[in-house]
C-alpha cells in the first residue's frame, strides 16, 4: 500500500504570467501555426493584392470626385431648401446637445467610445470642400454636444429617465422643427417645408430612427400577444405577423402608396407620401421583431415567471420588471441585426418615388452634368450606409457588454 | 366551518382533487396549518409534494375542492390570488433570483411594487434581512456571483421582505453541494422558532426531526399518514410510509 501523502508547506501564491508579444511572435502564433494557416495567411495575402492596387488606382487617380462635393447638399438633405436649411442644423444641435447630455448621465468615466464620438464633428471640420460656415456650425455641435456631456455627468444615474424623456422629446421635436409652420414657400426660415422635400441622408436617417422607434414597441406588445392567454388576442397577433413575414417590404410600399388611400373615409385629406412609407416600414419591422422577442421571451426560465407571481406581482409588473427586461437582452444582436437591415431597407423607398440616399443618387445620375460618375456616386452612398451600420453594430456590443454585468 | 376554526387554521385545505390531463396528481387531499405550525411534506419523488404546495399559491390551479389562505378562498378571482400571494412567501429548489437585478433589488423588488412601500424603507427592511440570513456584504453583487447557499438565502430574504403570514418551501437545499446545506437549514429553523407558517417539502430528515411540528407522508398524490416527528420516527403504522422510511433513513 502507498503510503499518505501530505502537503508539508503552502504552495506559493504566484502572479499569472505574463505573456509579451513580439511582431515575430504575434505573427508566428495568428498567421503562420501550421502548414494549412500558412497557406490561408498567403491565400488571403493574394487576394487582397488582386483587389487592393486596382482600387486605390482607381479611387485615387481615374475617380472623378468632383460629383460628391458639386452634389453634398442633395446628399444630406434633398430637396429641403436653402433657405430653411438653417433648421436642420438646429435639429442637429439639440439632438448633440440631447445625446452629450445622455451619454454622460449613463457613464461617468471617459471611454474609447465617446473619444471617437466626440472627434467626429472635429473630423467633418476638415473635409477640404466644407465652407467656413459649415466649419463653424460643425463646431457648434461639437461645443453643445460637450456641454451636454458636461451637465449629464453631473446627473446620477439613478435619473436616466431624464434623459430618455429628452431623447423623446427631441425626436418630436425635430420634426416640428423640420417640418416648420405657416405657409409654405416663402424665404422665411420657419415656412413650412412639405416633406416630398425632404431627402438624402436627412430622410434615410428619419425613416430609420421612427421606423425602429414605432416598431419596437409595437413588436414587443405582438410577441407578447402571441403568448397571451386570450385567444382573440393571440389569433390576431399570429395572422398579423404571419401576414407580414409573408410580403415583401417592397409590396407593403406599394400599398403604402397605392391602396391606402382606398381604405380611408371619403374625403380624407390625402396622407403625406412619406408617413405611408413610414407607416408601412413599421408594420413590416413590427413584425419581425415580434418573432425575435419572442425567441427571447421562450429563453426566459419558467422559474422566473413563478417566482415573480409567488412574490404577487401583477402580469403587467411580471412582464415588465422580470421577464422583457431578461427577454430584450438575450435579443439585443438579434435585435440590432434586425435594424441595421431595417436602416438599409429603408433604400427601397426610392423606388415607390421619395428622394432617400439612394433616390438621391438617382437624382444626381441622371443629371447630364454628371454622366459616368456611377462608381463614384454609389461607392460614396456604400461608404455612408457602411459607417452608419457599423455604428449601431458597435454600440449594441458596447450595450450588450455594458448590461451584461453580473449576468449568469 | 366555525369561526374557530378560521381563527386557528391559517391554511385549509378540503377535499382538493388536481389532475393533470388524466393524472390524478392530487387525490382527495385533506390538510389544515395552523398559525405558526411548521409542517414537513415527504414522499417519494413524483408523489405530488410540490403540486400540493404549489396549489395553496396558485402556481397551480386545483379542480375540485376548496383551499383557503387566511380566510381568504381561492377561486378565479385575481384580487384573491394576488392577495394570497402577496401573503405567502415561497422558496423553490432552483432560487429563481432574478439575475438582472442586484440582490438588494432582487428583495426591494415586491416591496415597491406589491406594497408600495418608499424605496429607502425597503432598502433598510432588506438590509435587517440580509443579516438575518447572515450575508449583508452581499447586497450590491448579482445572483450569479453568489454560492448557491447564498442565493437560497438572498431567495428567503426576498420572500419574507413581503412580511408573509405563510412559507412555502419546496426541497429548498435539493440543488445545494453538500456543505452549503446547513447554512439554509439554519436560517429556515431560525425562521420556524420566530414562529413563521411553514410548510416544507424536503428529504432532510434530521431538519423535519427536529423544527417541525407534523410531518405529512404522501404517496401516488394521498396524504397517507400525519402526525408529530416522534410518531414517525419511532412508530410509523402504514406500510408504505414504513416502506419510505426504511429506503431514505
Ligand atoms: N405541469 C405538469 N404537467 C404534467 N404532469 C406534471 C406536471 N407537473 C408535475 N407533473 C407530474 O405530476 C406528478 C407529481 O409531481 P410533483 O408534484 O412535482 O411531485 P413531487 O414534488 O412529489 O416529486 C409527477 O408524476 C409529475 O410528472
Ligand atoms: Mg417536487
Amino acid at each position: 500500500m502507498a503510503a499518505p501523502v501530505v502537503r508539508t508547506s503552502s504552495a506559493e501564491v504566484l502572479p499569472p504570467p505574463t505573456e509579451r508579444y513580439t511582431l515575430l511572435g504575434w505573427l508566428k502564433k495568428n498567421l503562420f501555426t501550421d502548414w494549412f494557416n500558412t497557406l490561408l495567411t498567403f491565400l488571403a495575402l493574394g487576394f487582397l493584392y488582386l483587389i487592393i492596387p486596382p482600387l486605390l488606382r482607381w479611387a485615387f487617380t481615374g475617380a472623378e470626385w468632383a460629383v460628391i462635393p458639386a452634389n453634398f447638399n442633395l446628399f444630406m438633405r434633398g430637396q429641403y431648401p436653402a433657405e430653411q436649411a438653417l433648421r436642420i442644423w438646429i435639429v442637429l444641435w439639440l439632438t448633440a446637445i440631447v445625446v452629450g447630455f445622455t451619454w454622460g448621465v449613463w457613464s461617468k468615466e471617459i471611454s474609447p467610445a465617446l473619444v471617437v464620438v466626440a472627434a467626429i464633428p472635429v473630423l467633418l471640420m476638415l473635409v477640404p470642400f466644407f465652407a467656413m460656415e459649415t466649419r463653424l456650425k460643425l463646431l457648434g455641435v461639437e461645443i453643445l454636444g460637450v456641454v451636454g456631456y458636461v451637465i449629464g455627468r453631473r446627473v446620477p444615474r439613478k435619473h436616466n429617465q431624464i434623459a430618455t424623456w429628452l431623447l423623446i422629446i427631441t425626436l418630436f421635436a425635430s420634426v416640428f422643427i423640420l417640418r416648420g409652420f405657416g405657409p409654405e414657400q416663402t424665404d422665411s426660415l420657419w415656412a413650412r417645408v412639405p416633406t416630398n422635400l425632404w431627402g438624402g441622408l436627412l430622410l434615410s436617417l428619419l425613416l430609420s430612427i421612427f421606423g425602429i422607434g414605432f416598431s419596437f414597441p409595437i413588436g414587443v406588445l405582438l410577441a407578447l400577444g402571441r403568448q397571451s392567454k386570450l385567444p382573440a388576442i393571440r389569433t390576431v397577433s399570429v395572422l398579423y405577423i404571419e401576414f407580414i413575414r409573408g410580403v415583401p417590404l417592397i409590396s407593403l410600399l406599394f400599398m403604402g402608396q397605392v391602396m391606402l388611400q382606398l381604405f380611408l373615409p371619403e374625403g380624407f385629406p390625402p396622407i403625406d407620401r412619406v408617413v405611408r412609407a413610414l407607416v408601412a416600414i413599421i408594420l413590416f419591422s413590427a413584425a419581425y421583431t415580434a418573432e425575435n422577442v419572442r425567441g427571447g421571451l421562450q429563453s426566459v426560465p419558467k422559474g422566473q415567471y413563478e417566482a415573480a407571481m409567488s412574490l404577487g406581482l401583477s402580469t403587467y409588473q411580471m412582464m415588465r420588471l422580470i421577464i422583457l427586461p431578461q427577454a430584450l437582452r438575450a435579443v439585443i444582436p438579434v435585435l440590432v441585426g434586425q435594424f441595421i437591415g431595417l436602416f438599409k431597407d429603408t433604400s427601397l423607398v426610392a423606388l415607390v418615388g421619395l428622394f432617400d440616399l439612394l433616390g438621391i443618387a438617382r437624382v444626381v445620375l441622371a443629371n447630364p452634368d454628371w454622366l459616368g460618375t456611377q462608381q463614384e456616386v454609389y461607392v460614396f452612398i456604400a461608404i455612408l450606409y457602411w459607417i452608419f451600420s457599423y455604428a449601431m453594430s458597435y454600440a449594441s456590443r458596447r450595450l450588450e457588454i455594458s448590461l451584461g454585468v453580473g449576468q449568469r | 366551518m366555525s369561526g374557530q376554526a378560521q381563527q386557528d387554521d391559517i391554511i385549509i385545505l378540503q377535499n382538493v382533487n388536481k389532475w393533470f390531463g388524466e393524472f390524478h396528481v392530487l387525490r382527495d387531499i385533506n390538510l389544515n396549518v395552523k398559525r405558526q405550525e411548521v409542517v414537513v411534506i415527504i414522499g417519494p419523488s413524483g408523489s405530488g409534494k410540490s403540486t400540493l404546495i404549489r396549489c395553496i399559491n396558485r402556481l397551480e390551479e386545483h379542480q375540485s375542492g376548496e383551499i383557503i389562505v387566511d380566510g381568504i378562498p381561492l377561486t378565479h378571482d385575481v384580487r384573491n390570488i394576488e392577495k394570497i400571494r402577496s401573503e405567502t412567501g415561497m422558496v423553490f429548489q432552483q432560487f429563481n433570483l432574478f439575475p438582472h437585478l442586484t440582490v438588494m433589488e432582487n428583495i426591494t423588488l415586491a416591496p415597491i411594487h406589491v406594497r408600495k412601500m418608499k424605496k429607502d424603507e425597503a432598502e433598510k427592511i432588506a438590509m435587517e434581512l440580509l443579516e438575518r440570513v447572515g450575508i449583508p456584504e452581499q447586497a450590491q453583487k448579482y445572483p450569479g456571483q453568489l454560492s448557491g447557499g447564498q442565493q437560497q438565502r438572498v431567495a428567503i430574504a426576498r420572500a419574507l421582505a413581503m412580511r408573509p403570514k405563510i412559507m412555502l418551501f419546496d426541497e429548498p437545499t435539493s440543488a445545494l453541494d453538500p456543505e452549503m446545506i446547513k447554512e439554509v437549514l439554519d436560517v429556515m429553523q431560525e425562521l420556524a422558532e420566530s414562529g413563521m407558517t411553514m410548510l416544507v417539502v424536503t428529504h432532510e430528515m434530521g431538519f423535519a426531526k427536529e423544527v417541525a411540528d407534523r410531518i405529512v407522508f404522501m404517496d401516488s398524490g394521498e396524504i397517507v399518514e400525519v402526525g408529530t416527528p416522534e410518531h414517525f420516527f419511532t412508530n410509523p403504522q402504514h406500510e408504505r410510509t414504513k416502506l419510505f422510511l426504511s429506503q431514505i433513513l
